[in-house]
């Protein structure tokens, strides 16, 4: 066989389907960073953390700061690689894949098709006005671009992003103003799987009730969402079930 | 639909190219190696990150790059950082043709179906993939341009190359490339040397796109461009990454230029990949020292 036919990506990493309803189940993670440029330095970020995340519910994280709350987002959606531990996602099409063992490719793959991440912090793309940015997503699962833009000018009225901004540059933006942008590009392809990073940090109430509302109907859709927040009225309003961190480890 | 995709189809296309499914591995490259000098069996031991050096200090061979292994899908971008020295840009030199491997392989989709090594294969057939398959930007013009000669001149030798015959043909589409590339037909006419620095990469862009190929390869294309010439460059770049569907290898030392065109990265040092995984992940944790030193030395 050439090594050029087109693997589907149950093979590599995934295993064989499983019983459960459980689209995420992380078992064991740990992570550590060494930084070699402060000499070997070890900075434990979290360890042995295992959870379940159920279907089309909202899984919360809370704890201090520093508690490796961003840094177990990270890991799952492969910005950090952990050092140990699984993270099994189940694809749509009910076979399994392990996010820390899966290639490059397969990882790339599942961000354009399954799951969403949205961080305190839009990174802009240089000239890129915020309809755009907002719209590449959908641009890239196939969607027209006129039609994207449309779903997206939706979004952004009802986050109330001034409507002068859209064509705007997202650099330019206010905190919160980047924060609904990054919002809305994420809500906007529906990923069965979103992880939130303080997603209403920067908003003001009005605001982030109508942030709140948008993750409902993200969750009656069937997203899966996995939340941090520092907001814990908030938190445990949003969550169907909360874990707790604590210095790296689950306590609750 | 890309212009490029609705140019004239009556031009009978290379029996080898393949259509182009988007998880299908445009090219594969297992274990290349190239040097300078005789070699000797201790140059691997006594070369590479450990040892700070590409230069065996036995027989005083320079192992430019070893052990360079990686593959890039259809429609994706791989890029290769390092600093000068570290054999990114051998790697592609010896991808396109300029420069003999020492060992290895490397498979193209278009070419054989992948399973043929065209470091092995002939030299008409090697020339005949560079041709129709490839497209190559280098770092300065004068080496991927001929700079007396019209920047049309520039398009049309390749399409020539690609066995392209009819004139008319060749003219609207390098035309028509070029003006894509924002060059104005008005200047089609002109030779390169009497262009800027920009321009004169954009007509390499063009000229590298003309034959449609399956890779291009770009070589450190933003280096020397002031930041707002570079803009527009990269922009083009990432138009053609959204329409043409080729799988793009970047070498840079701008980590900037890497996290806006490259998904995934490969770091080189000494001639050895050290490290390479998805872009975000090599920006926010880095494992390797050097790639920690890297990317502590800038905000990318």
């Amino acid at each position: 066989m050439s090594v050029f036919t087109p693997q589907p990506i149950t093979q590599g990493a995934a295993g064989q389907s499983s019983a459960t309803a459980l689209p995420l189940r992380v078992r064991n993670l740990h992570k550590t960073f060494t930084l070699h440029v402060l000499g070997g330095k070890h900075v434990p970020a979290f360890h042995d953390v295992s959870f379940d995340a159920p279907a089309g519910g909202f899984l919360g994280i809370a704890g201090a700061s520093g508690s490796g709350k961003s840094s177990l987002l990270k890991c799952i959606f492969r910005t950090y690689l952990a050092d140990s531990g699984s993270v099994t996602w189940n694809l749509t099409d009910g076979s399994e894949i392990d996010l820390v063992q899966a290639t490059d490719d397969e990882v790339l793959d599942i961000r354009r098709d399954e799951i969403g991440y949205v961080s305190q912090f839009l990174r802009p793309m240089p000239r890129v006005t915020a309809i755009d940015l907002a719209a590449r997503p959908l641009v890239e699962r196939g969607m027209e671009r006129a039609e994207a833009r449309e779903r997206i000018a939706d979004l952004f009225a009802r986050v109330r992003l001034p409507r002068d901004l859209w064509d705007g540059l997202p650099i330019l933006f206010s905190g919160g103003e980047q924060q609904r942008v990054n919002l809305v590009r994420a809500l906007a392809v529906a990923p069965r799987l979103l992880l939130l990073d303080e997603p209403t940090a920067s908003l003001s109430p009005d605001l982030q009730a109508e942030v709140v509302t948008l993750i409902g109907e993200a969750r009656d859709r069937g997203t899966t969402l996995v939340g941090v927040m520092h907001d814990t009225d908030l938190l445990n309003r949003l969550s169907d079930q909360v874990i707790v961190l604590d210095q790296g480890r689950r306590v609750a | 639909m890309s212009a490029i995709a609705t140019l004239p189809t009556e031009i009978v296309r290379h029996d080898h190219v393949a259509s182009r499914n988007a998880e299908q591995i445009a090219l594969k490259v297992e274990n290349l190696e190239a040097r300078y000098g005789r070699g000797c069996s201790a140059c691997h031991e006594l070369t590479g990150p450990e040892h700070s050096t590409n230069v065996c200090g036995q027989c005083g061979t320079v192992i430019a790059c070893a052990d360079v292994s990686f593959a890039v899908r259809a429609g994706r971008t791989l890029g290769i950082v390092g600093e000068s020295g570290s054999g990114k840009t051998t790697v592609l030199r010896c991808l396109y043709g300029d420069l003999n491997p020492a060992g290895g392989t490397a498979s193209l989709m278009t070419y054989e179906e992948g399973r043929a090594n065209l470091f092995t294969a002939s030299a008409q057939v090697r020339r005949r993939v560079r041709n129709f398959d490839m497209g190559m930007v280098y770092q300065h013009a004068r080496d991927g341009l001929n700079l007396r000669i019209s920047a049309g001149g520039n398009v049309a030798e390749r399409l020539l190359a690609a066995e392209w015959r009819r004139v008319d043909q060749i003219r609207a589409r390098a035309g028509h490339l070029l003006e894509r590339m924002e060059i104005p037909r008005s200047r089609m006419d002109t030779p390169p040397s009497a262009f800027s620095g920009g321009m004169q990469q954009r007509v390499q862009i063009a000229r590298a796109l003309a034959n449609g190929p399956a890779v291009v390869l770009l070589d450190e294309m933003t280096s020397g461009l002031d930041v707002s010439v570079q803009a527009g460059v990269l922009d083009l770049v990432l138009e053609l990454q959204r329409t043409e569907g080729v799988a793009m290898v970047v070498v840079s030392h701008d980590l900037g230029v890497i996290r806006l065109l490259c998904e995934r990265t490969m770091v080189m040092k000494n001639g050895r990949v050290v490290e390479s995984g998805l872009t975000d992940q090599i920006l926010e944790d880095p494992r390797h020292p050097y790639t920690q030193l890297l990317v502590s030395s800038v905000n990318a």
